[in-house]
C-alpha cells in the first residue's frame, strides 16, 4: 500500500509575507520552509505505517513548485517519507486553486496512491480547499479537517468538527484526507534522518510527464483573476502594554476595565 | 437562464444554518442587481413547508434532492453540479462554514470552475460578480473576478446578513444519481456534542482560552478569572477543544459559536482568522499573549505582551479586590 503526502513550500513564519504588485502573486524571494500544517500530515502517514493496521509499503512526499521546493521535500523525507516527487514546470506559474488541484491530481494519478494525506491549509494561500479538489479529480472519497483517524476493517474511521459538533465518517480506500493540526504532535527529525534525506530518491517531473496539457494549468488554466489589491479598512490600533512589572501591568488592566465599567 | 445557486445547510431537525440563510439573502440581492434570480439547493427529507419557506430569504426556487443525505460534501457536489449544468446557473454561493468549503472545492474540480474562499463581500461590476477576499492574515484584500462560468464563491463566517422578505419559493424535486466515489464515505454519527453543556452566548464577559494555557488544567485559571466577573463564562479556540481541554459547547469560531460580549478577554489565544470571525464583534477585546507578533494584537483594544501564568492569577485577585 502506498501513502502520498502533499506538501508545500511556503514563506517562513518569520517572513513578512507580501504580494508582488506587478505579478499579483506572493513574493517568494525570502526564506522558505515546509508548510507547518503539512508536518501533521506526514506524522499521520508515519503513524499509519507504524501502526500496522494497514500494510504500508512506502510514504511518498509530493509537491508542486519551483526548484527551491525540493527543500520542503527533503524536510518531508527527514520526517519519515521514503522518497519524493517534485512536479516542476514554468507552465505551472500563476496557477489558481482550480489549476493547482488539477496539476496535483495528475501527478498523484501517476503514483496511484491508496491514501492521500495533506495539511488542512497552507500557511500562505490559506485556501483549505485543495484536498477536496484533488479528491474529485481522482474520483476518491474525501474528508477535510480530520482530527482523529483510525483503521477499522480496512477503512479509515475519521472524526472532525463540522457545523453542529463532531462527525464520525468511515471512508473506503483509496481516499483523500486533509488533517487538522490537532490530529497529532509531529516528531522532530533525527540528525541522521536530516543527513540522509538528500540521499533518498527524488523524481522531478514536468507537466508533460504526468499528462497535463498546455492550457490546463498556470495562468492559462486558472479560472480566477486578481483584479486589485486593497488595504483592509482602517482599524484604530489598540493600546499595548509590555509586562515588565506584573503588579503595575495588572493595575493598568484593572484601570482600563474600570474606565469602561466592565468590572 | 443565468442565476445564483446557494447551498442551504440544515441540522438533523431540519433547521437551516444561519450562515446559509445569510447567503440566500446575499444571493437574492446580487441577483436583483444582475437582473436574474437566486435559488437554493437542499438535500434530505425537508418538508414542503420548510423548503418553500426559504423564499422568505429572497430565493424564487428551491431544488430539493430528497434521496441525498445531508452532512457529507461529495453527494451534494453531485446534486449541485447537475442543477448548475441543467439550469445554467452562473454562480454558486456558500455561507461561511466547513461543508461549503468542501462542496465548493468539489464543484471547482467537477466543473473546471474558478473558486474564491473566505469572501467577505461580493460586488457587481459590468454584469459580473467580484469577490473581496482578505489574504495574508487579513493584511490585504484581493478583488477577485471569474474568468469563466460558473464562479464559485465561498463566504467567510458571518459575512452575509439575513434579510426576510416574506416570500415563498417554488419547490423543484430533483433526482440525482450519485457518483460512485460519493458513496464511499459513510456518515456514522453527526453533530456529536462533547463535554459539558456551557452557555457562552448569554455571558457579558467571556474569557477566551487558547493553546497558550498549556493544558486542560490551565483552564482552571481561566475559570477563576471568569468567576471574578459577573455573568461570565469561559470560551475556547478550536485547537484546545479538539485537544479535549474544554467542551465543544464553549467553542468560538468557524465550527463553533459566534459571540459579541461586552468584554472578550483572550488568554493564550493567537487569533487565527477562524477564531477571529467568531468574536471580532465583541464590544471590548483584551488579549494577553507572550508572543508580541500574535495576530490577536491587531484587533485587540488592549493587548498585554507577557506571561499569562504570572498575570492571570494577579489579575483575578485584583478584580475581586476592586469589586470588594
Amino acid at each position: 500500500m502506498k501513502i502520498c503526502v502533499l506538501v508545500k513550500e511556503v514563506p517562513d513564519a518569520a517572513v513578512q509575507k507580501r504580494i508582488d504588485t506587478g505579478s499579483m502573486r506572493l513574493d517568494r524571494s525570502g526564506e522558505n520552509n515546509l508548510n507547518p500544517f503539512d508536518t501533521h500530515a506526514i506524522e499521520a502517514a508515519m503513524q499509519l505505517k507504524e501502526g500496522g493496521d494497514l500494510q504500508v509499503d512506502e510514504v511518498v512526499a509530493v509537491t508542486m513548485g519551483p526548484g527551491s521546493a525540493q527543500r520542503a521535500l527533503q524536510k518531508a523525507v527527514a520526517l519519515g517519507a521514503d522518497r519524493s516527487v517534485h512536479l516542476s514546470d514554468d507552465a505551472l506559474l500563476g496557477s489558481d486553486v482550480c489549476a493547482t488541484g488539477l496539476a496535483l491530481a495528475k501527478v498523484l494519478e501517476s503514483e496511484a496512491p491508496d491514501v492521500v494525506l495533506l495539511g488542512q491549509q497552507s500557511d500562505d494561500g490559506e485556501c483549505y480547499t485543495i484536498g477536496a479538489v484533488v479528491a474529485d479529480h481522482l474520483k476518491m472519497p474525501s474528508l477535510t479537517q480530520v482530527v482523529k483517524m483510525d483503521v477499522e476493517d480496512g477503512k479509515l474511521r475519521c472524526e472532525r468538527q463540522a457545523e453542529y459538533g463532531y462527525d464520525t465518517v468511515a471512508l473506503t480506500l483509496p481516499a483523500v484526507i486533509s488533517v487538522g493540526d490537532a490530529i497529532n504532535e509531529p516528531r522532530y527529525p533525527s540528525l541522521k534522518a536530516i543527513m540522509g534525506a538528500k540521499k533518498k530518491p527524488l523524481d522531478t517531473k514536468s507537466t508533460g510527464d504526468v499528462g497535463i496539457e498546455a492550457g490546463q494549468v498556470g495562468e492559462a488554466g486558472s479560472q480566477t483573476t486578481v483584479i486589485a489589491l486593497n488595504p483592509p479598512p482602517e482599524k484604530q490600533a489598540g493600546e499595548i502594554i509590555e509586562d515588565e512589572d506584573t503588579a503595575e501591568t495588572v493595575e493598568k488592566i484593572v484601570a482600563w476595565l474600570d474606565e469602561r465599567k466592565l468590572i | 437562464m443565468a442565476g445564483i445557486l446557494v447551498y442551504a445547510l440544515h441540522d438533523d431537525e431540519g433547521n437551516f444554518n444561519k450562515n446559509s440563510l445569510g447567503a440566500l439573502s446575499e444571493a437574492s440581492k446580487l441577483a436583483g442587481e444582475l437582473g436574474t434570480e437566486a435559488a437554493a439547493v437542499i438535500v434530505g427529507d425537508i418538508s414542503d413547508e420548510g423548503a418553500a419557506g426559504l423564499g422568505n430569504y429572497g430565493v424564487t426556487k428551491v431544488y430539493r434532492a430528497k434521496n441525498v443525505t445531508e452532512g457529507l460534501a461529495q453527494p451534494i457536489v453531485d446534486v449541485m453540479a447537475k442543477v448548475i449544468t441543467e439550469n445554467g446557473f452562473t454562480y454558486a454561493l456558500f455561507g461561511g462554514g466547513l461543508l461549503g468549503f468542501e462542496i465548493g472545492a468539489g464543484l471547482t474540480a467537477r466543473l473546471g470552475a474558478g473558486v474564491t474562499m473566505e469572501v467577505t463581500k461580493v460586488k457587481v461590476d459590468g454584469g459580473k460578480l467580484i469577490s473581496e477576499r482578505p489574504i495574508l492574515q487579513d493584511s490585504q484584500i484581493a478583488d477577485v473576478g471569474y474568468v469563466s462560468e460558473p464562479g464559485i464563491i465561498i463566504g467567510r463566517l458571518n459575512a452575509f446578513d439575513t434579510k426576510e422578505t416574506g416570500g415563498t419559493a417554488e419547490i423543484v424535486d430533483v433526482d440525482v444519481e450519485l457518483s460512485e466515489w460519493s458513496t464511499k464515505a459513510e456518515l456514522i454519527t453527526r453533530g456529536e456534542q462533547r463535554g459539558a453543556d456551557i452557555d457562552i452566548e448569554a455571558a457579558d464577559v467571556l474569557i477566551g482560552g487558547g493553546r497558550g494555557l498549556g493544558s486542560a488544567e490551565g483552564f482552571d485559571g481561566a475559570q477563576a478569572l471568569a468567576d471574578s466577573f459577573d455573568n461570565s463564562a469561559v470560551a475556547a479556540t478550536r485547537a484546545v477543544v479538539d485537544a479535549g481541554w474544554w467542551p465543544y459547547a464553549g467553542q468560538i469560531g468557524q465550527t463553533g459559536k459566534t459571540v459579541a460580549p461586552k468584554l472578550y478577554l483572550a488568554v493564550g489565544v493567537s487569533g487565527a482568522i477562524q477564531h477571529k470571525v467568531g468574536m471580532q464583534n465583541s464590544e471590548n477585546i483584551v488579549a494577553i499573549n507572550k508572543d508580541p507578533n500574535a495576530p490577536i494584537f491587531e484587533f485587540s483594544d488592549l493587548g498585554i505582551v507577557g506571561d499569562l501564568n504570572k498575570i492571570m492569577p494577579k489579575l483575578t485577585e485584583a478584580i475581586k479586590a476592586k469589586k470588594g
